[in-house]
């Protein structure tokens, strides 16, 4: 309840933030973009596995938007959207069939190498995908109106709020239910997860498919916003980026991958204007920090029994009375 | 392509190879023996670059006569001293703490500090590009094949790496020091159990490593240039070797460099347009095929 | 109670916030600011900062002199220097915040052609006048009319049919060729305009081998032995900054040199930094006809005057970025001028100022340049092959040619592609070239 009650404040604040500082919203929006990917990122963390390569759903999903914006211009915003993040999904179940085989450093290292192969060969078709240079594209008409850039920002903020709230209660669900429950099985104990007669791997699939889609969700509004997409979308300093914000939000709430976000994009405020050029030493020493202190993020170190049902098992040193 | 075009390419794919096989091996000895996977190497890498462009052209500025060797000492030279400081500061200033921790969570600390290694580095030597030419130029060149390489390029680089290679081998197999590392590498708490020092084992281990990684970018500088950003891809890339070869195998290492650097230049050759994608091909092939790397011996799960 | 009350609060805000808004938008235009912020955006990191930081000073030292003559009728220019090095995105993110920003500005940007390709469209949908500073891509102007966007120096098409000119007339009889271009926008619409124009006027040339490494790739050991195997009569490159560097230098090192014609029309702004590394006889352009010892304009007293200056303040002469950088700054100044003047005195509108850049003829600091209507600079441009003399410990340019832009330039309408087609050979006997020799 007060983690909803929470959200929504947050995004109204959010919102009144955007109408009165015009140059906030695209901060913001990028903000929810990146929440929105720590989101999936935190899905896989749940299961004990940390993905380095999410960012090429990210960028599956803003090339795609980029095709068919430049294909057919009069295509709504929220269809090129909705196109890019069927996409990143398509894209995720093929490469999720393979890859939910391995766990840790080799999951890590697949969904790497696999970006990274994305990354290359966008980078090096120039013909086709522009290229290092990238692709732009035209400010498509969103939900029916031709805004102007102002207006269209506005809009963006809005659709980015929506889906983060909605996203957000429905990921949170997600993480109470059967399927959510079983997927934080395989992170405690997976051959047990198996004699209960549950495929780790079809559960761990589905996880899978369900990050991608939050991350191309992610990628194809940031590429609307920006009316670009390049290759550096889905470089692997920047699925490292994800893991951050995930990491510092803690994966025990879908509300902290959105605290994270905003930690982030404060320290990168903070890192370009005040003092310039050391956001990167900024963003290092508070993922060691976190790390060092708190590493099941901020979500985990909050009192978050009061925010739902408790996620770790009570362990009692008390011994059951008659025993030894 | 026609065939008398492909020792070229051999040629070719040998003396990158050897660079990326240093760089990797620094890597997977520090994964072998730790456990953790080091992403801040690829700032070993950077800095051991710059440190010895800024410690050539200081020698180079003070004027006179400078014999080629005092040069190429310097490269080594910074590549040592760099992985000294920032080995010791990594190690005991960050690694010794999450030692039992997550090995993502290791991880992400290396991760943490490449960060701030690399904004450092931005603060130090700033965004124009440095190399160091003049190291080239001395060494002369040769003709192999009807093309003219660079000795630097095509004797020397191969020839530190296998040095390195041969070093590091007959340390590990018939020193003492070296036992014990495989000791450890095998079983920490057994090691330890009969008698060894095991953190200082670790520390020395990182340190070797990192120099390792420095070297690598050290002796890059004569031959390419350092601009903001090598260390980030070079990590990348040192990670497909290790990930190739299989975590904490040298001779694997070496294999799997060779190969990936032969495949990268006969890329330029056939298909050029799939030279930057070569290397992560190959790592997603192998692993899909055999996902613990190419070399990887069976080992027994503990439960 | 609880519901209602946040959301009255909410739609004041909005209320102001929109008022707010419109306010602004009034007022901006008419009257005078006090400063006028110039976004102007170069390379300040990675291989490409040899290239941009010059650009940089040369703008600081411009805008420093020019504020201290009284500025633009009074009102003082301030820079706001944006880095290209950051990479596409964050590029695109660093040029919206300053475009966007209240008030009245002018954006110069840029040196990638990659960047200008982006940040064009964006310039136009904001309203904010954009000069393209230093970046050739043709297809900006060609494919789109801009109200807002104008370039103030000349585009591939000139140079590069410049340059297949100068080659022809220089080594009328070779062979084969290759290329080596940097792998984004420039250097594919380049090579693209350079063979359909060598093919149109000498089709018999055999083009042996395409390569396109990376923008911003630090080794060029496996090209340049292809390139080796291939032997090439000429090798073409319009790679600059960090990149030329380092293919010359490892190309230098290789032999590559001696065995074929090196052709690199960007290399004037890497002549110092190379020194030796380039032997005799390597054909290099300027991009325009910028260069430290312009055959015309070398003794001339404004010309002399920022040679000297900028020497002084930063230790190396002047390479064709900072004559790029101050020839968009005179042409932003003088279309000021000219809207001024037109408006009678009264500070003018952007539209005002952007019609008028639409027809100006300015002085940078050689030959004068002349604005078309569709925004295109006319440049002339000036080659030469490199020379070692005891004057300078790095080569200067002998055999000078200047190539009038009229002659080289596509007329508006027409598509490069193909006007690149119709090429006569008679171009090479024009006779408004000029030639010159190094000391003459």
């Amino acid at each position: 309840m007060i983690a909803g009650i929470l959200s929504v404040i947050g995004a109204a604040i959010c919102l009144v933030f955007g109408l009165i500082f015009p140059w906030m919203k695209v901060p913001i929006i990028v903000g929810l973009c990146y929440g929105l990917a720590a989101l999936g990122v935190a899905v896989l963390m749940r299961a004990g596995q940390v993905s380095f390569g999410h960012a090429m759903y990210s960028c599956i999903a803003g090339y795609t938007v980029a095709f068919f914006a430049r294909a057919y211009p009069a295509l709504d915003g929220l269809l090129l959207v909705a196109a890019g993040v069927v996409a990143a999904v398509v894209a995720g179940a093929i490469i999720g069939l393979f890859v939910v085989r391995y766990r840790e450093i080799f999951f890590g290292m697949l969904n790497l190498a696999l970006s990274m192969v994305l990354y290359s060969v966008l980078g090096k078709f120039y013909e086709i995908t522009g290229g290092t240079d990238g692709l732009r594209l035209e400010r498509p008409p969103f939900a029916g109106f031709h805004f102007d850039r102002s207006g269209y920002e506005t809009a963006l903020l809005v659709t980015a709020l929506l889906a983060s709230l909605v996203l957000g209660a429905l990921v949170q669900r997600y993480f109470g239910s059967a399927a959510g429950e079983a997927l934080a099985g395989i992170k405690t104990n997976e051959t047990r997860l198996e004699y209960l007669g549950m495929s780790a791997r079809r559960i761990l699939w589905s996880g899978y498919m369900i990050s991608a889609a939050l991350c191309g969700l992610a990628g194809a509004l940031v590429v609307l916003l920006q009316g670009l997409v390049t290759p550096e979308l889905g470089y692997w300093v920047r699925s490292g980026e994800f893991v951050f914000i995930a990491i510092l939000g803690g994966s025990a709430h879908a509300l902290g991958a959105f605290i994270g976000a905003v930690v982030f994009q404060v320290i990168q405020l903070v890192g370009t204007m005040l003092l310039a050029g050391t956001w990167k030493m900024l963003l290092g020493a508070t993922l060691i920090l976190v790390i060092l202190v708190a590493p099941t993020g901020i979500t985990g170190v909050l009192p978050i029994k009061r925010w739902g049902k408790s996620r770790e098992p009570k362990i009692s040193l008390q011994p059951i009375a008659g025993e030894r | 392509m026609n065939l008398d075009l492909l020792p070229l390419a051999l040629a070719d794919g040998f003396s990158y190879a050897g660079l990326l096989f240093l760089v990797a091996l620094g890597l997977t000895l520090i994964f072998g023996v730790m456990g953790i996977l080091n992403v801040a190497h690829g700032a070993m890498y950077a800095f051991g670059g710059y440190a010895a462009a800024s410690l050539v052209q200081a020698i180079v500025n003070r004027g006179g006569e400078v014999p080629s060797v005092v040069l190429v000492l310097a490269l080594f030279v910074a590549a040592i001293v760099v992985g000294v400081v920032l080995g010791c500061l990594l190690e005991i200033g960050l690694l010794r703490r999450v030692q039992d921790k997550d090995p993502v969570l290791q991880l992400l600390i290396t991760f943490g500090a490449f960060l701030i290694l690399d904004d450092v580095q931005l603060l130090i030597w700033g965004g124009t590009p440095y190399s160091a030419s003049e190291i080239t130029g001395r060494l002369g060149t040769i003709e192999l094949f009807g093309a003219t390489f660079t000795a630097y390029q095509l004797v020397f680089i191969p020839l530190v790496a296998l040095l390195a290679y041969g070093t590091l081998q007959y340390f590990l197999r018939y020193t003492r020091v070296g036992r014990q590392v495989v000791a450890v590498t095998h079983n920490a708490e057994v090691a330890t159990a009969l008698g060894i020092h095991a953190k200082r084992i670790r520390l020395v281990t990182f340190i070797v490593g990192a120099i390792l990684g420095a070297l690598g970018g050290a002796l890059s500088v004569p031959n390419t240039s350092l601009v903001p950003g090598v260390g980030t891809d070079m990590i990348v890339l040192s990670f497909s070797v290790v990930a190739t070869a299989g975590l904490g195998q040298i001779t694997g290492a070496l294999i799997a460099a060779l190969m990936i650097g032969m495949a990268r230049s006969l890329a330029v050759y056939t298909f050029p347009e799939f030279e930057v994608v070569v290397p992560y091909l190959i790592m997603v092939l192998v692993l899909l095929i055999r996902p613990y790397g190419l070399f990887t011996v069976a080992q027994a799960r503990k439960i | 109670m609880l519901k209602k009350a946040p959301a009255k609060v909410l739609c004041s805000l909005a209320v102001i916030a929109v008022c707010n808004s419109f306010s602004s938008l009034a007022w901006a235009q008419t009257s005078k600011p006090t400063t006028l912020p110039l976004g102007i955006t170069t390379f300040l990191t990675g291989s490409a900062s040899v290239f941009g930081i010059p650009g940089k000073a040369a703008a600081e030292l411009w805008i420093e002199e020019f504020n201290a003559k009284g500025g633009l009728d009074g009102v003082k220019l301030s820079p706001v220097f944006i880095d290209e090095g950051l990479g596409g995105d964050k590029f695109l993110s660093e040029y919206r915040r300053v475009a966007q920003d209240a008030g009245e500005k002018v954006m110069l940007a840029a040196i990638s052609s990659g960047n200008c390709n982006t940040v064009a469209p964006v310039a136009e949908d904001l309203k904010v006048l954009d000069v393209m500073w230093d970046c050739g891509t043709e297809k900006i102007l060609e494919d789109r009319r801009y109200k807002y966007v104008v370039r103030t120096q000349a585009n591939a098409v000139t140079e590069m049919v410049a340059t297949v000119v100068y080659l022809l007339k220089t080594k009328p009889d070779f062979k084969t060729i290759a290329v080596i271009n940097q792998d984004y926008a420039w250097g594919r619409d380049s090579w693209e305009i350079f063979r359909n124009a060598l093919l149109s006027l000498k089709p018999d040339t055999k083009i042996v081998a395409e390569l396109f490494p990376k923008f911003g790739a630090v080794d060029f050991s496996t090209e340049i032995t292809r390139l080796q195997a291939l032997k090439p009569d000429v090798i073409l490159s319009t790679s600059w900054g960090g990149d030329l560097d380092t293919f010359a230098r490892q190309a230098s090192q290789r032999g590559l040199t001696k065995q074929s014609l090196l052709v690199l029309p960007l290399a004037e702004s890497s002549l110092e930094r190379l020194g030796t590394a380039l032997p005799d006889g390597v054909i290099v352009g300027a991009r325009g006809d910028h260069y430290f010892l312009h055959p015309e304009t070398k003794n001339d007293p404004k010309h002399k005057e920022f040679v000297e200056k900028f020497r002084a303040r930063t230790g190396s002469y002047p390479i064709y970025p900072v004559y790029h950088m101050v020839a968009a700054l005179e042409g932003v100044v003088a279309g000021y001028q000219a809207a001024i003047k037109k408006n009678n005195g009264q500070w003018p509108t952007t539209d005002q100022v952007a019609a008028e850049m639409h027809s100006l003829k300015f002085r940078g600091l050689t030959r004068p340049v002349q604005m078309r209507e569709d925004g295109q600079g006319l440049e002339d441009q000036l080659l030469g092959v490199t020379k070692k003399v005891s004057e300078y410990p790095f080569p200067v340019l002998d055999k000078i040619m200047i190539v009038p832009a009229t002659a080289v330039t596509p007329p508006i309408g027409e598509k490069s592609p193909e006007w690149v087609k119709k090429l006569k050979p008679d171009l090479l006997t024009n006779d408004q070239i000029k030639t010159f020799d190094y000391g003459g």
